[in-house]
């Protein structure tokens, strides 16, 4: 509980936010790419403190957001057929693909379980030996390596009724998409500390060359947000742009070298696309060489439908900072967590489900 | 009533001969010998009067001319967690609704639902959880009932209960008395209950070490009572966890609630749990919990009745009426919505 308290404490936010509103001259639009980081910022009201010094807008790394609704509708369509268990991640249950939700085909009786980590899949694959268990693997850098672990271990021990659907997707080529946007009026970044944790900082030097743009690695507690916010300041009223590590406590330079060649071992980059932003050039994961015959999709034939157009959702520019979830002309009037119209409202790490929780004014 | 037909069964199962079956069979519920044995060696020593049982409903004297009556319905998985286990949970839960109207607990009911193939051995020490119960708060068990469902129509066993309690003289504890100004004060820390039984379920609990906060109410709601203090409302926190019952009672009373968030007891290891799992303590399950919303000149006289647990979490006023206001440390606020749907574990 140290981490916890010394990163939560009062004082310590205090000072930091009277630092910023010293040190900013003028009023710089910072972007966290973590959903995780969006979460804690809303929560903690630090966007409230920093009212009208600094302009946070809020990134597309939250993992279930992006998710293309026709993965989604894969899991469903999978988890309805005889003899197979779906097991999923806990906040990717809630989110609607074009019809359903994996909650929903829960509830009409298909066996979705809920589980902590990818290795309790394989565990249950290895329980039931006459099911056919899929993983649903879902997230950015982060989960990547421990979601290639199963689909390793079922090569290495021939487990043959497992499989995945991969939904995988990589933060710096949707920095360099969100950047290259003429609309973006982002000067700053807080990149995700857990992500980095795993890769490194590599290509995080490479963006901050390409566009002259600081880039601080941060962290997630109250206090990592806000010192992370005021070397991003710093480096702004100096003009200078590069990468800084605020989370030097889990981020090394060079990553993690056993996660990032466990992540080489079975995937292979890939275009993908994101739901909300469209097709992003090599940014996301597939299934590579022999580990192929792993592929939920393929193994169980489903047929992927284009994405439904026909939604009224922001979400798009709202996962890119173009628009401020509150600012959504559907936000707490027909979009609600109970009956949303994309992923943002209900996921654990969506920004409208940030704002609908944390912030929402009593317009009802 | 507990009768010695009642089973809900529609299959025909043949009586089995067996005076020493380990577990419950269908036969327990399906009117025969073994029923009776069941009811007359272990259901019957729960009531202060065995000849009740025997009878389609009882006769009791009347409590008082103001009694406070509820039901509800337990069913919890495992049945046995750290600290306690359904039958304690069904004897408290219904003891503590009535005494958040202000009630003293006297007459109950017991109703059995069992799955084919629980243990005696586990029905019994459930049984005796809720005679110890009982007892604790002076509860009488008056009538009852037991159904036995086939394998795999219930979840090993489930209780519900309904309670009578006496309301004493002129008391008036309800949602509508609560006032702009009024202090709200907890009793204890929160999310005990929560973190006991989803650790049990995730094979942690020795390394969580955790035990449920489930206890009666009536002792703690008594001895406000005793000392005249001016109680307008009380709520126990159960399911939804305090944030749901803030958030009732700010839509009951049309009026908002401010918490003072660093105020809120949470024990550093239910804290660490929820931190990893990445869960709100506000929201997690208590079933010993409650808050007593009173006006500001009994609060020290409150904290005083409910020991050195109980402490000042907010206050109820005029501002954002219906919505329930967390105050951070570093002067941000924040809402403390209702929960939508249950906790779900996060991807990361």
């Amino acid at each position: 509980m140290k981490y916890l308290s010394e990163y939560r404490h009062p004082d310590a936010i205090k000072g930091l936010v009277s630092n910023i509103k010293h040190s900013a001259s003028s009023p710089w639009t910072i972007m966290e790419i973590c959903g995780g980081q969006t979460h804690n910022i809303v929560k903690a009201g630090i966007d409230q403190a920093l009212s009208g010094t600094i302009d946070l807008v809020h990134g597309p790394g939250c993992p279930v957001c992006v998710t293309p609704e026709a993965k989604i509708d894969a899991a469903i369509s999978i988890s309805q057929l005889d003899k197979v268990i779906v097991c999923s991640y806990g906040d990717m249950l809630r989110v609607p693909g074009s019809g359903q939700s994996l909650l929903q085909a829960k509830t009409d009786g298909a066996d979705v379980r809920i589980i902590y980590s990818p290795m309790d899949a394989l565990e249950i694959a290895r329980k039931n030996p006459h099911k056919e268990v899929v993983f649903f693997a879902v997230g950015f850098e982060t989960t990547a390596p421990a979601n290639a672990m199963p689909i390793y271990l079922a090569d290495k021990e021939a487990i043959g009724n497992f499989s995945v659907i991969v939904s995988h997707v990589l933060v710096p080529p949707a920095m360099r998409a969100i950047l290259s946007n003429r609309d973006c009026k982002i000067q700053g970044f807080l990149a995700a500390g857990h992500v980095c944790t795993v890769t490194g900082l590599e290509e995080y030097h490479e963006l901050a060359q390409e566009f002259s743009i600081p880039i601080v690695v941060t962290g997630f507690e109250p206090v990592d947000i806000l010192e992370g916010i005021s070397r991003c300041v710093n480096m702004l009223e100096s003009k200078t742009c590069g990468v800084h590590n605020q989370y030097a406590r889990s981020v090394r330079e060079n990553g993690n070298a056993s996660a990032r060649k466990m992540i080489a071992e079975v995937f292979a980059v890939t275009d993908m696309d994101w739901r909300g932003m469209g097709m992003i050039p090599g940014s996301g994961l597939a299934l590579k060489g022999p580990y192929s015959r792993f592929d939920a999709e393929a193994r169980f034939n489903t047929q992927s439908r284009p994405p439904s157009n026909v939604s009224d959702c922001h979400a798009g520019e709202v996962l890119q900072g173009l628009l401020k979830p509150s600012a959504c002309p559907h936000f707490a009037r027909t979009c609600h967590p109970e009956t949303p119209l994309g992923a943002p409202m209900v996921s654990a790490e969506g920004a409208c489900s940030a704002f609908y929780q944390y912030s929402r004014r009593s317009s009802h | 009533m507990e009768k010695p037909h009642a089973t809900i069964s529609t299959q025909f199962h043949c009586p089995r001969p067996a005076h020493e079956s380990e577990k419950i069979s269908m036969s327990h519920g399906g009117g025969g010998k073994l029923m009776h044995q069941l009811i007359q060696k272990y259901i019957q020593p729960l009531y202060k009067d065995p000849t009740a049982i025997l009878h389609d409903s009882t006769v009791v004297n009347s409590p008082g001319s103001r009694i406070a009556m509820t039901t509800d319905s337990f069913v919890v998985n495992p049945v046995q967690f750290p600290g306690g286990d359904i039958g304690q949970l069904a004897v408290c839960g219904t003891i503590n609704d009535l005494a958040m109207a202000g009630a003293k607990p006297r007459y109950m009911s017991l109703a059995f639902i069992i799955e084919e193939g629980l243990s005696l051995e586990l029905f019994e020490s459930i049984l005796l959880s809720i005679r110890h119960a009982a007892e604790q708060s002076q509860v009488e068990i008056v009538t009852g009932d037991t159904k036995v469902v086939e394998r795999g129509k219930g979840d090993q066993i489930f209780i519900n209960t309904s309670g009578i309690g006496e309301v004493a003289g002129d008391l008036d504890i309800r949602p509508g008395r609560i006032a702009a100004g009024d202090a709200i004060i907890i009793n204890g820390d929160i999310g005990r209950h929560g973190v006991a039984i989803m650790s049990s379920r995730d094979g942690t609990s020795a390394e969580v070490g955790i035990d449920s906060d489930l206890a009666p109410l009536d002792g703690p709601v008594q001895s406000l009572i005793d000392r005249q203090i001016d109680v307008h409302c009380l709520r126990d926190l159960t399911r939804g966890g305090l944030a749901s019952a803030l958030n009732e009672l700010a839509e009951a009373a049309d009026l908002g609630i401010v918490i003072d968030e660093a105020s809120i007891p949470v024990n550093h290891r239910v804290a660490s749990y929820c931190e990893i799992l990445g869960l709100e303590p506000h929201y997690l399950a208590n079933e010993g919990r409650f808050i007593c919303i009173l006006p500001q000149s009994a609060v020290d006289a409150a904290l005083q009745a409910l020991g050195p647990d109980a402490t000042r979490i907010g206050t109820f006023d005029s501002e954002e009426k219906g919505f329930v206001r967390l105050r951070s440390q570093w002067d941000t606020q924040r809402f403390l919505p209702m929960l939508s749907g249950e906790q779900l574990p996060r991807i990361c």
